[in-house]
């Protein structure tokens, strides 16, 4: 059984409030000089220098104070390396897959062959944009039902012919709308979640950036779960449980850090397995190590898992999920 | 037949009263009724139809046989493995409110004389919430079924995910959808039952797992909640969007039943799949081999 997590550390919580606070000021002084510089033509550069050094400071000091909130705000950073292209870097000759068979082909949600560290796999994440324009062709990333039913055709196929599943997870939600609803959207969650827990070949997932509930949870069921150290991983998105327990979806911050989201959380909850470390500043400074470090993950627990029976897979699968959960039992 | 009418002696659950007062009032129709007629009527108003919503120690009353519940692990609470501010809080005023120690009622009984597990989600206990020991009792009854060779029918009445167990909430649509795969392997029959609300994460686990998927008249059964989806489409939905109406026109559920006829046609469905359950085995091998029902080529 899962084991409790320790108190929240308030005070570090109150503290990164105050250093983003004490951020955005800096900025806005050094916004504001530089307009200044620029219109009367004085030179700040000594003044400019000396906030941006403070600046530099405060970000240092909020590295040290992460918290849950610097994770969803890095988890959703739109230059953070996205689900196509950690599939797309990781896996060589990566060929697409489309269509569920059923209705049509969900833009946002990628599934593929390719090779990872030459052994054939199969590869299935959603496909979010990294502008304006690609969000909308991907739909933010958020899949239809006709998107988990094309991710389980592709994880068929990779038990068909005994090859590893990577599924690499970043999603803010499954999409809530009504042709999503008319189409089953609640069933095709269910159904790619009970497959999943006897897919006869390894399946090994990765939370590179919002593990946004159920959405995200369809792609994410895995006899081993990775996740990057600002990855999310949530029941509900904090505004939501912020709206929900407080009428006041300002309040974010304080459901995220109440949710306990955070990969590091996750893992001493036993529902992630490795947490693996990001590039200092996150994962977007520098996509390149991002994708290395979970090649790295990947690779290790991929090769261990092909080693093993099938039957040990599925009964090692069963019972690590079988185990999670907090109860009291006492007559 | 009319058994439900006198209520069963649980084993170990404490019952609790029915609302107090001697007169009830329908919420849709504002039709006021004799209390003591209402709950004759299963609690549907005699005016509108209005499935009133139960509580899972009603809902027993109304489908068991008289006397044939035996409760299984009463005594699983939540605990706070968050330390989720207000949830112990929430907990302690759902028990006093309910009598029950958390949001399902789990065990054995008897449906017109088919023994069966089942389950019976409790909306008045928040919101009939999926944390981790709804996820647990879920789990077991699956598991006992199993042990025992017995058909399962669970009725659900839940908002979803208990967000004050976070992610391990998230982690029970797992657990529970693992437990049910394992019954459809051993070829048992699981029939899901969905009543008012069922949405969230119970739709996106055992709830939409039925061999055979039931829902009581109007109820509310879907995903995401409509308020989310009319921001993100920026549209009204029709008003019967997402009801129980709803899904069976989109294919989603086999059946609309009306609680007056619910006991009978669950038992018509228990009678018939475990039927199948003695007779199946020669064909079922058959099957694995490739042999087809009627013993032709698949």
């Amino acid at each position: 059984m899962t084991a409790v997590l320790p108190e929240r550390d308030r005070a570090a919580e109150a503290r990164a409030t105050e250093l983003e606070a004490q951020l955005t000021q800096l900025q806005r002084e050094i916004d504001g000089l530089q307009r200044r510089a620029d219109k009367d033509k004085l030179d700040f550069s000594p003044q400019i220098r000396e906030l941006e050094t403070r600046a530099a400071e405060a970000r240092e000091a909020l590295l040290a104070n992460r918290q849950a909130w610097q994770a969803v705000v890095l988890a959703r950073h739109p230059q953070r390396p996205k689900a196509q292209d950690f599939i797309k870097t990781l896996l060589d000759d990566f060929t697409e897959l489309h269509g569920d068979r059923l209705f049509r082909d969900d833009p946002a949600m990628l599934a593929g062959v390719g090779w990872f560290e030459g052994r054939p796999v199969v590869a299935i994440g959603p496909h979010k944009g990294k502008d304006t324009k690609e969000n909308i062709a991907h739909n933010f990333g958020m899949p239809y039902p006709e998107g988990y039913r094309k991710a389980l055709r592709a994880m068929r196929l990779a038990e068909k012919f005994g090859y590893p599943v990577i599924s690499v997870v970043d999603t803010p939600a499954a999409f809530p709308g009504d042709g999503a609803e008319e189409r089953g959207q609640a069933e095709a969650i269910a159904r790619n979640i009970e497959e999943m827990t006897r897919l006869r070949t390894p399946i090994v997932v990765a939370i590179t950036g919002e593990g946004g509930s159920g959405g995200a949870l369809a792609i994410a069921v895995g006899d081993v779960v990775v996740m990057l150290e600002h990855a999310i991983y949530t029941v509900i998105p904090p505004e939501g449980c912020a709206a929900i327990l407080w009428r006041d979806a300002s309040r974010s911050r304080e459901a995220a850090a109440a949710l306990r989201l955070t990969a590091a959380e996750l893992a001493a909850l036993g529902i992630v397995d490795e947490v693996v470390p990001e590039p200092r500043g996150g994962a977007h400074l520098d996509p390149e190590a991002a994708i290395a470090s979970v090649r790295e993950a990947l690779r290790r627990h991929v090769m261990r898992l092909v080693g093993l029976p099938v039957d040990e897979l599925l009964r090692c699968r069963y019972a690590k999920y079988r185990a999670m959960g907090y109860y009291e039992e006492r007559a | 037949m009319l058994n439900w009418l006198r209520r069963p002696k649980y084993g170990s659950i404490q019952r609790r009263d029915m609302p107090a007062g001697l007169w009830a009032k329908c919420p849709r129709c504002g039709t006021v009724v004799f209390h003591k007629d209402l709950v004759r009527n299963l609690k549907v108003c005699p005016k509108c139809a209005l499935h009133h919503r139960l509580a899972a120690e009603e809902r027993l009353t109304f489908t068991l046989d008289e006397g044939s519940f035996e409760e299984i692990d009463p005594e699983l609470r939540s605990g706070d493995p968050l330390r989720f501010d207000g949830y112990r809080e929430k907990l302690a005023e759902a028990r006093e409110k309910t009598g029950n120690l958390d949001a399902v009622i789990i065990g054995f009984g008897s449906i017109e004389g088919s023994r069966t597990a089942i389950g019976a989600l409790d909306f008045p206990f928040m919101g009939g919430s999926m944390g981790s020991v709804v996820g647990e009792k879920v789990t077991r009854i699956a598991e006992r079924a199993l042990e025992a060779r017995l058909p399962l029918v669970i009725f659900s009445a839940s908002g979803g995910a208990r967000m004050q167990e976070g992610a391990l909430s998230l982690m029970q649509l797992v657990k529970t959808s693992a437990a049910i795969a394992r019954l459809h392997e051993a070829r048992l029959p699981y029939l899901s039952v969905m009543c008012d609300p069922t949405t969230g994460g119970v739709t996106a686990s055992f709830a939409f797992l039925g061999d055979v998927i039931l829902a009581e008249p109007g109820a509310l059964i879907g995903f995401a909640g409509r308020r989310v989806i009319e921001q993100t489409i920026r549209r009204k939905l029709p008003d019967n969007f997402q009801t129980a109406e709803f899904c069976l026109e989109h294919g989603l559920i086999d059946m609309v039943v009306p609680r007056s006829e619910m006991r009978a046609t669950v038992a018509r469905l228990l009678r018939f799949f475990g039927s199948s359950q003695k007779a199946a085995e020669p064909i079922a091998a058959g099957v694995a081999q490739g042999v087809g029902p009627s013993g032709s080529e698949a």
